[in-house]
């Protein structure tokens, strides 16, 4: 396969993978509009073919780069989409979360339409280092554990919320038991955090540089995540706040990813 | 060939006629020979519930059939009874929309499929049916599925024992670690007690002002009965509690369980209040991980599922039709391949 080749089918994929993410989307909205809301393999079909070409497209890209794809935001975020549909596609069935998918693709589709906002300006990779290129995988990887963690969370909130007001609506026979829900935030939670360290230890051992104020940010991300991980070890916290805070942590790394990426010295 | 239905159901029928039609697994064989020995008349399979006594025969002469199984019926049971028969395409649809609960007292219920399936194995095991009621019958298991897996028909709780179990699910998961305390042994909370229990909770633990009579319902249930006065003091073990006592004041406050929670490690708790006046203070439902349902929130999860599954039931009616075409077709075909059947 050529250059030209990868080029050509580089924009295609993508398009592809968008429009698997929104056909699952506009399903739930259906269904929802419908009130006929039950477990339906459409979601995770349609789930399973974007993550194919989201796959096929970081291949492709990788292939153009020659390296990790992450060499602009554009890339992250479709790195870090990837990373989400990747846990959720491992996370889901192992759970029997099926609605997961209903709520992933929503948050994967938007991730991808931002994406979008963000220049595709691709270099070929000049420095290869084994382990710049796992730190900044693992490190997208564990986003992606902390973004599925906010999915499952607030799948929470939406359950609870359904057995506080005694409705009993087509969605709340779907959703799965917030025992359930709350055990999988955790675990994800402490997936993240396991990788985000494994980054870290990656980092050091590549000598970046811990000067730039993406490195600040991800090691306050990090701490805030391990506090709130042995806090909750030492005394457990209410599900309903610990599915807040998984929340709350997760949109403030997304928000504020862009800005870091900017206003760092480099992306790696 | 035609199928003929001929029968009485809760609809038409009270249970007293019906009790006196109904026919036991030792019946019928003698009835099924009885009747495929009138003339034009060689499939037959019985379906006897506690709702509704039915025949459904294969039959070249659909009148006389009905007429002669009337009869004999009648001699058995010694009085008649106000019949309903459909036949062609009314009887397959009136075989499949029983088979999918949808002609059932309680809309959607799916135990009528087991009992559709052992009426037509016992006759099919009898030698009483052949191609026609075995793909008629084939057909209705296929469609009560389909209708069971694409529509919401039987989506959810419709009594107030099993809108509790579910509840109970949603917020567990699985009940099997679940530690269930009843307080007050009225015929309610042993009922929702018994409804937990099926669905394989860990332990239960009466306790009763009376306490002879939580010892008598935890032996009856298999549980363990404890003095009024100890209840607070395994309550951060419990995770389902089912009240029912007559006492005039709230048992449970909010500033009570507040602390409780706290020992509890904040594991969620599901308060089931089956009392009037109510024995826990309906604020302990702001409280996190605490999930109170009183009687009436019962009664109403109840009709919200009885509503859904209303809803449903054109979409169930749908699929039902393509499928009576689809076998009223077969019929068609398999009469005109065999003209002496016709």
């Amino acid at each position: 396969m050529d250059q030209n080749y990868n080029t050509l089918i580089d924009p295609w994929l993508l398009i592809g993978a968008r429009l698997c993410f929104l056909a699952s989307f506009c399903h739930t909205i259906f269904a929802l509009k419908a009130r006929r809301f039950h477990p339906n393999p459409f979601d995770f079909v349609s789930i399973g073919c974007g993550f194919v070409l989201l796959t096929l497209w970081l291949w492709t890209r990788g292939r153009i780069v020659q390296a990790c794809p992450i060499t602009n935001f554009h890339e992250v975020l479709i790195f870090l989409s990837w990373a989400i549909v990747l846990i959720y596609l491992i996370v889901g069935p192992t759970y029997r979360l099926s609605l997961m998918g209903a709520f992933t693709s929503p948050l994967v589709l938007a991730m991808l339409i931002g994406a979008l906002f963000f220049g595709d300006t691709s270099t070929t990779a000049v420095n290869h280092n084994a382990y710049v290129e796992f730190h900044a995988a693992v490190s997208l990887i564990a986003y992606g554990a902390f973004g599925l963690a906010c999915v499952a969370s607030i799948m929470y909130l939406v359950q609870e919320r359904h057995l506080k007001r005694r409705n009993a609506s087509s969605l709340f026979f779907n959703l799965p038991p917030i025992n359930h829900l709350s055990t999988a935030n955790l675990r994800l939670l402490w997936l993240g955090f396991g990788m985000l360290t494994i980054a870290f230890i990656s980092g050091f051992l590549a000598h970046k540089p811990i000067a730039d104020l993406k490195f600040w940010v991800s090691l306050l991300i990090w701490l805030l995540y391990g506090l709130i991980l042995i806090a909750n070890l030492v005394r457990p916290l209410a599900a309903h706040k610990m599915a807040s805070i998984s929340i709350l942590f997760f949109l403030t790394a997304l928000i504020t990813l862009p800005g870091i990426y900017y206003l760092s010295s480099t992306i790696r | 060939m035609n199928i003929l239905c001929t029968g009485i159901n809760y609809k038409t029928a009270p249970v007293r006629l019906r009790e006196r039609f109904a026919v036991s697994s030792q019946e019928v064989e003698k009835l099924l020979n009885q009747i495929r020995k009138i003339e034009g008349l060689n499939e037959a399979v019985v379906l006897s519930t506690c709702n509704r006594v039915e025949f459904y025969v294969a039959t070249l002469c659909p009148q006389m059939g009905m007429n002669q199984i009337q009869n004999i019926l009648r001699d058995r049971a010694g009085c008649v009874a106000p019949w309903y028969h459909h036949t062609g395409p009314n009887s397959v649809r009136h075989l499949f929309r029983v088979a999918s609960g949808l002609d059932s007292m309680v809309l959607g219920e799916t135990e009528v499929l087991g009992q559709v399936k052992r009426a037509y194995a016992e006759a099919f095991e009898l030698g009483a049916t052949s191609r026609h009621l075995n793909k008629l019958f084939q057909n209705a298991f296929r469609v009560a599925k389909s209708v069971r897996s694409e529509t919401l028909i039987t989506r959810g709780p419709t009594s107030v024992g099993a809108a509790a179990v579910e509840l109970a699910e949603k917020i567990f998961g699985s009940l099997s670690t679940c530690q269930v305390m009843i307080l007050g042994a009225g015929e309610t909370s042993a009922r929702t007690a018994r409804s937990l229990l099926s669905r394989g909770v860990r332990s239960i633990i009466v306790s009763n002002r009376t306490y002879d009579r939580a010892v008598q319902l935890a032996a009856e249930i298999g549980g363990v009965a404890m003095r009024f006065d100890h209840w607070q003091d395994v309550f951060s073990d419990i995770d389902i509690l089912v009240s029912s006592t007559h006492a005039p004041h709230a048992l449970l406050t909010e500033r009570q369980l507040a602390p409780l929670m706290k020992k509890r490690r904040q594991r969620p708790l599901f308060l089931i209040d089956l009392a009037v006046p109510l024995n826990i203070e309906p604020a302990v439902n702001n409280l996190e991980g605490v999930f109170l349902y009183d009687i009436d929130s019962l009664q109403d999860i109840a009709q919200q599922t009885l509503a859904v599954r209303s809803r449903e039931l054109n979409f169930c009616e749908v699929l039902i039709e393509e499928q009576v075409r689809n076998f009223v077709g077969w019929l068609r075909r398999t009469t005109a391949d065999h003209p002496l059947l016709a």
